[in-house]
């Protein structure tokens, strides 16, 4: 009987051509919606990532901290909860940094000679989990033991700055769930619809299966063999379709995503990828199936 | 075998298709139900099948009321009866045999009882070079008689035929009603719901008038009389 079921699957897969055709398109826009927002969750929380990852701030020390005391301080700094990393700069370091960075500005490089010694002060740049917490960060700074080797903190110069940062993410991570899940539920719609026309357009058959003897799993066997196939299909499409545009657009935006490679974040989640494809396709062509064909089975 | 007790159906807001309606139709018997256009006839006829409930009263198929058999079970008393309409309700995108043989496939028939079967019937209805034909590609009465090969396919106990000879010329009738004629020598019981008066008059066989949903006259070997 299974045999029959799927030949009269294959049947009706084979003949509505234009239908067929129509729904496989349908299915390939919505699984694309749904692969482009697993992809863009990865990839925005990376963007975000490294985002917030520019907000730090400085604690200079005075010229006459020796290194030793200095990584003892980044030693409790590290302690502290809400900190996420610390990272120590020393003098010859940030001499360093700042001459391979102007190493073009000539007026900035005479500058530096005429100073005729190292101008910089060692620094730890401190990162936290989130915006709120500097201020306190900075508070535990100020009050503790190791404030007199502490020249500077520019907390309030980049308070600004960070406090944008973080609100600007969380406003990005918020929008994009939101606008994520209508993208889906109105992929969602758009292919249920579709189904349900493909199938609206053989309730008179259905009527005439049902009234010369067929069962309701005779009848819907077939629809849901025919669900399974245009999933497949455009499953399968839709996995090429992003594979050649990611191999196509990797390198090129890696500028937009903060050196994420898309190509190669395609790649590593390939098989992810093809699940999620091929389940959205299947699951979204036989559930659909399934609802659309159940009023006609009525009669 | 078939028995309509008290049957009234009545459809809102105030049409009254059936009043009261009671007969029974014995096992090999022919019948035909005579009467007008909306005089109850197809209603009968969809109420046996359970493709309606009636508002009043019970439908008796071999002692068993078909308004008491779940919807799921509905299928297997569909499978012992043939079913032939006036708009033949054949499958579009089926060919003359698949139509036939979706009927089998239905009931579970292997692939060798399946093409003896509908060659034999397609032979039998006369439409053995039409079988790789679409039902869009025959003519009215080509697609009948596919109607009839896939009523009569399965063996029914009882053929139904609802007006099936109301979109056909006269040859075309006179070879509808033969061809019900030798099914009902065979053994199968048949009812035939018509409004010509030709061909009530040319069968000489049992005859149930309705008119305005009542029944008026239940005649052995009757006679079209409205």
């Amino acid at each position: 009987m299974f045999k029959r079921i799927f030949h009269l699957g294959w049947q009706n897969f084979t003949q509505d051509g234009g239908l067929v055709a129509a729904t496989i398109f349908i299915l390939v826009v919505t699984i694309s919606v749904i692969t482009s927002l697993f992809l863009f969750k990865d990839v925005s929380q990376f963007v975000l990532e490294s985002l917030q990852d520019k907000a730090d701030i400085s604690v200079y020390f005075k010229e006459d901290a020796s290194e030793d005391k200095i990584l003892r301080v980044k030693d409790k700094i590290e302690d502290v909860p809400e900190v996420k990393s610390v990272n120590y700069v020393s003098k010859d370091k940030a001499l360093a940094e700042f001459t391979l960075r102007h190493s073009e500005d000539p007026l900035l490089m005479e500058a530096l000679e005429e100073v005729g010694m190292n101008p910089f002060l060692a620094s730890l740049n401190i990162k936290a989990f989130e915006a709120s917490q500097y201020v306190s960060l900075v508070d535990f700074l100020e009050g503790s033991s190791f404030s007199g080797l502490i020249e500077k903190v520019d907390y309030y110069e980049r308070k600004p700055v960070i406090e944008r940062i973080f609100s600007l993410t969380s406003g990005l991570y918020w929008l994009g769930i939101g606008f994520s899940l209508l993208l889906v539920v109105i992929a969602f719609l758009v292919a249920f619809n579709t189904i349900r026309l493909t199938i609206y357009s053989c309730r008179e058959e259905v009527k005439i299966q049902r009234l010369v003897g067929a069962s309701n799993w005779f009848i819907r066997g077939p629809f849901i063999v025919q669900g399974v196939l245009c999933g497949l299909f455009a499953g399968i499409s839709s996995f090429f379709l992003f594979f050649l545009f990611s191999w196509l657009l990797g390198s090129k935006a890696e500028v937009l995503f903060s050196g994420l490679n898309l190509f190669v974040f395609f790649v590593s989640n390939i098989g992810w990828i093809l699940l999620l494809q091929l389940v959205s396709g299947i699951g979204l062509g036989v559930v659909s199936s399934l609802i659309a064909v159940r009023r006609y089975l009525e009669v | 075998m078939v028995k309509f007790q008290n049957i009234s159906k009545e459809y809102p807001p105030k049409t009254i298709a059936l009043d009261n309606v009671s007969f029974e139709v014995r096992d090999k018997e022919f019948v035909s139900i005579a009467g007008r256009s909306g005089a109850g006839k197809t209603t009968l006829l969809k109420l046996l099948l359970a493709e309606e409930s009636p508002t009043r009263g019970k439908v008796f198929f071999r002692d068993q009321d078909v308004h008491l058999i779940p919807r799921d079970k509905l299928p297997e008393l569909r499978q012992r009866i043939g079913s032939v309409f006036q708009d033949y309700k054949l499958l579009p995108s089926k060919t003359a045999f698949e139509n036939v043989a979706y009927v089998l496939e239905v009931i579970g028939a292997s692939d060798e009882e399946i093409l003896r079967d509908v060659a034999e019937v397609l032979d039998i209805v006369g439409l053995t070079d039409r079988a790789d034909n679409y039902p869009a590609e025959l003519s009215g009465g080509e697609r009948q008689r596919v109607a009839i090969a896939r009523a009569l396919i399965h063996r029914p106990e009882v053929i139904l035929a609802d007006e099936p000879t109301g979109n056909l010329d006269p040859y075309h009738t006179l070879d509808i009603i033969r061809l019900l004629l030798n099914i009902n020598e065979l053994g199968t019981t048949v009812i035939l719901a018509t409004h010509g008066r030709e061909i009530i008059n040319r069968l000489g066989k049992r005859v149930i008038t309705l008119e305005n949903g009542k029944v008026i006259k239940d005649e052995e070997k009757g006679k079209f009389i409205i």
